[in-house]
């Protein structure tokens, strides 16, 4: 592996798109946190729907997960993996600055089209992948120039291979070009109409909506953020990764088997059994490569472990890691069909994502971000790290009241939906179940206003460090 | 294995590929074998496109997101079929461009919450939920019954269902809107309307003002409507051998087309 290069060789990297895609990703993220704070609390206190049409929870829901997962996540992944591409091909971004800011600016584009029109009920009422046909068509050009980018960056790279974080971006750039492609077939109702009919009805627009949905879960917020855990871990713990041959394993084994994970959305449905079991099995599967990742990234830390009391930027992405080790186990266990048959259509669901996207995705983007700040704007260190203390503890805080409300308000949907009388008649109404549910609701709604603070305290600290001299 | 590894890293072209080849085959596995309609989607009878009125009122569905709390798909598990009925078929959502079997039960499931309430019901629950509901924690909906039901352009929604594989006529095309308002009241000749959709269609004043149709109808008409086309006293659940005997005939048909 070992190659001569010279290190003294300065490359030119090019940070300016990076600083407006990390300010973006900042921005979005208060949007979507907000956006949820907002919708979790009307599911507790129904009056904050406002009785009217643009602030009601069904067109307000898209808005919240277009705007963690696509704007805030989406952002995150573009400055990152620029930034990653530059630094471990010791290349400058290729294409001028002009591709840039159309990537920039049309993503933002088409994120401000999305999410506007859920508000005036423009949808194609398909879940994370809501945007309607003209959205979509603005997406595509901003994509393929986001991978030509990528791939050309690559391409002139100064180093014989091609780092690890990289296999993962790239396949996560390429799955959702794929993805978003196929899910999106449709025919516009009219040209000058917003909305749009999908090619595919009924169990056929089932299957390919979670073969799209789950592997928007498999690649967008898992491959492409574990691309952020390759660079930014060894890079924080100044450790090289524990393991490459596991790497490798890793890498082919969770692409090749998350593909087939969807149908475990749609079990005891009207989509063939057959479909389900095989669904079922490879969820059961994934949970092996998934571990592979997380120990991989835990274990980059032998020999630095004290480094978690003294930096906690470095606690941020470490706990994100053991996070995804928790939902990446979670997962597999609620894809069992007998285990499905309680959890799905609960709350359940709603807290296992939120393990994913709050304790994974949202904690590993931070870390990655309070790494990158200093750098592109060339300063020293960050204003405050006791500020990124209070924010690790505030999130966490906020994240525990969130997935423990929502599991025991989910597994008690779940069991009281099926509870007999001595009769044997169902014992509870649906209403009678939902009461039931009033206290969490408010529990969760309190945890995501922690974890609403604690990105403003990040926003402050990074508004800081900018604004001040070193 | 690092070895013949290295030559896959040093090549992003040969990665690429690679990575495409690899997340393709779980998807072609799972999802061509469903366009084999046959023996994905069991034939019930009673299945029709919806109305023009009833598709208004699908696309308010879809429109307020209703699909992000109420699912539209019971499961064949024996407490949901107690509390909701029958379970679903494929059948039952073959129109459904998507389906809107949903995610998430925060409200009751709605596959066959057609003729379980009155009309009075719907209209007053989505008014204001807590008028009949006092612990619900729905939206309110009060705008629909003030606003006209958008049906002057239901005939080009259908044009392009018929394209992706809905079977409207060019008649049930032509007298779309005209359809429409007939099903929202009492008082028109609605003969040639059954003719067209069938005689298992409610032909009412959904919403409680027969001067207006209004989005409310709409809505109403459709809700009225799920899972109420399928008679399930004559469904039969195709046994072992009626799927084997299928299996055949689709594996005969196809060496038929291959010969050719």
């Amino acid at each position: 592996m070992a190659t001569n290069h010279n290190h003294n060789l300065a490359v030119d990297y090019n940070y300016d798109i990076l600083k407006l895609f990390t300010v973006a990703s900042v921005f979005w993220g208060i949007v979507g946190f907000l956006a949820g704070v907002l919708i979790a609390s009307q599911m507790a206190f129904p009056i904050l729907n406002f009785n009217f049409e643009y602030t009601s929870f069904g067109r307000l829901r898209p808005l919240h997960t277009s705007a963690v997962i696509f704007a805030f996540g989406g952002n995150v992944l573009f400055a990152t993996s620029l930034f990653v591409v530059q630094k471990t091909s010791r290349a400058r971004l290729w294409g001028s600055d002009a591709l840039h800011k159309f990537i920039f600016w049309g993503y933002q584009t088409f994120l401000v089209i999305a999410a506007s029109g859920y508000v005036f009920g423009i949808t194609q009422a398909k879940e994370y992948a809501e945007p309607e046909w003209y959205a979509d068509l603005l997406l595509l050009p901003v994509w393929v120039s986001f991978f030509v980018v990528f791939v050309m960056t690559l391409k002139n790279r100064k180093e014989p291979h091609i780092y690890v974080a990289n296999w993962f971006y790239m396949a996560f750039i390429v799955t959702v070009a794929i993805l978003h492609i196929v899910n999106n077939l449709s025919i516009p109702t009219r040209l000058d109409s917003t909305q749009s009919y999908p090619l595919f009805g009924g169990v056929q627009s089932a299957m390919i909506q979670w073969w799209y949905g789950h592997n928007a879960v498999g690649f967008f917020l898992t491959a492409g953020f574990i691309g952020i855990m390759y660079y930014f871990v060894p890079k924080r713990a100044e450790r090289p990764v524990y393991s490459y041959r596991l790497s490798i394993l890793h890498f082919w084994s969770l692409i090749f088997i998350y593909i087939w994970a969807g149908p475990h959305h749609l079990h005891y449905t009207s989509l063939p059994d057959w479909v389900q079991t095989l669904g079922m099995t490879f969820s059961i599967m994934l949970w092996m490569p998934s571990w592979g990742g997380m120990i991989n990234g835990i274990m980059t830390l032998s020999g630095a472990w004290d480094k978690l009391r003294t930096d906690p930027v470095l606690r941020f992405l470490i706990t994100a890691v053991a996070f995804y080790g928790m939902s990446t186990f979670e997962g597999p266990l609620m894809s069992i069909k007998a285990v499905n048959a309680l959890s799905h259509y609960t709350d359940w669901t709603i807290g296992h994502v939120h393990s994913g996207a709050l304790g994974w995705v949202a904690l590993i983007s931070f870390g990655a971000l309070y790494h990158l700040v200093p750098i592109l704007w060339g300063k020293k260190e960050l204003y405050s790290l006791k500020l990124v203390n209070t924010h690790f503890w505030l999130a966490t805080i906020g994240i525990v009241l969130y997935i423990v409300a929502m599991w025991i308000s989910g597994i008690t949907q779940g069991l009281m939906w099926r509870t007999y009388n001595e009769m044997g008649n169902l014992q509870y109404s649906f209403i009678d179940v939902l009461k039931a549910s009033h206290p969490l609701y408010v529990v969760r709604a309190l945890g995501g206003l922690f974890f609403l603070t604690g990105a403003g305290v990040m926003a402050y600290n990074f508004y800081k460090t900018i604004k001040t001299n070193s | 294995m690092l070895k013949h590894h290295d030559k896959i890293e040093k090549n992003s072209i040969i990665l690429l590929i690679l990575t495409v080849i690899v997340i393709s085959i779980g998807g072609l596995v799972e999802i061509a074998p469903l366009f084999r309609i046959e023996s994905t989607i069991e034939k019930a009878e009673g299945m029709r496109p919806y109305t023009p009125l009833e598709l208004a009122g699908a696309k308010i569905y879809k429109r307020e997101g209703c699909y992000g709390c109420h699912s539209q798909q019971v499961r064949v598990l024996r407490d949901e079929v107690e509390r909701y009925g029958h379970y679903s078929i494929a059948a039952e959502s073959m129109y459904d461009y998507p389906f809107q079997w949903g995610s998430k039960r925060t409200g009751p499931d709605l596959a066959r919450i057609g003729g379980k309430y009155s009309d009075e019901w719907h209209t007053r629950h989505l008014i204001n939920p807590r008028d009949v509901i006092p612990e619900s924690i729905m939206p309110g909906y009060k705008f629909l019954i003030e606003r006209d039901a958008k049906v002057s352009n239901i005939s080009s929604d259908m044009e392009v269902l018929r394209k992706i594989g809905v079977p409207y006529t060019d008649e049930m095309i032509q007298n779309a809107v005209s359809d429409a308002f007939i099903q929202g009241s009492t008082d028109r000749e609605s003969d040639k309307f059954i003719a067209r959709y069938g005689n298992k269609i409610n032909i009412r004043d959904f919403d409680g003002n027969p001067n207006k149709l209004s989005e409310m109808d709409a809505l109403v008409a459709y809700l009225q409507v799920l899972g109420t086309m399928v008679d399930f006293a004559k469904f039969e659940p195709m046994t072992i051998k009626e799927f084997n005997d299928l299996q055949e005939k689709i594996k005969t048909q196809n060496n038929k087309n291959n010969e050719k």
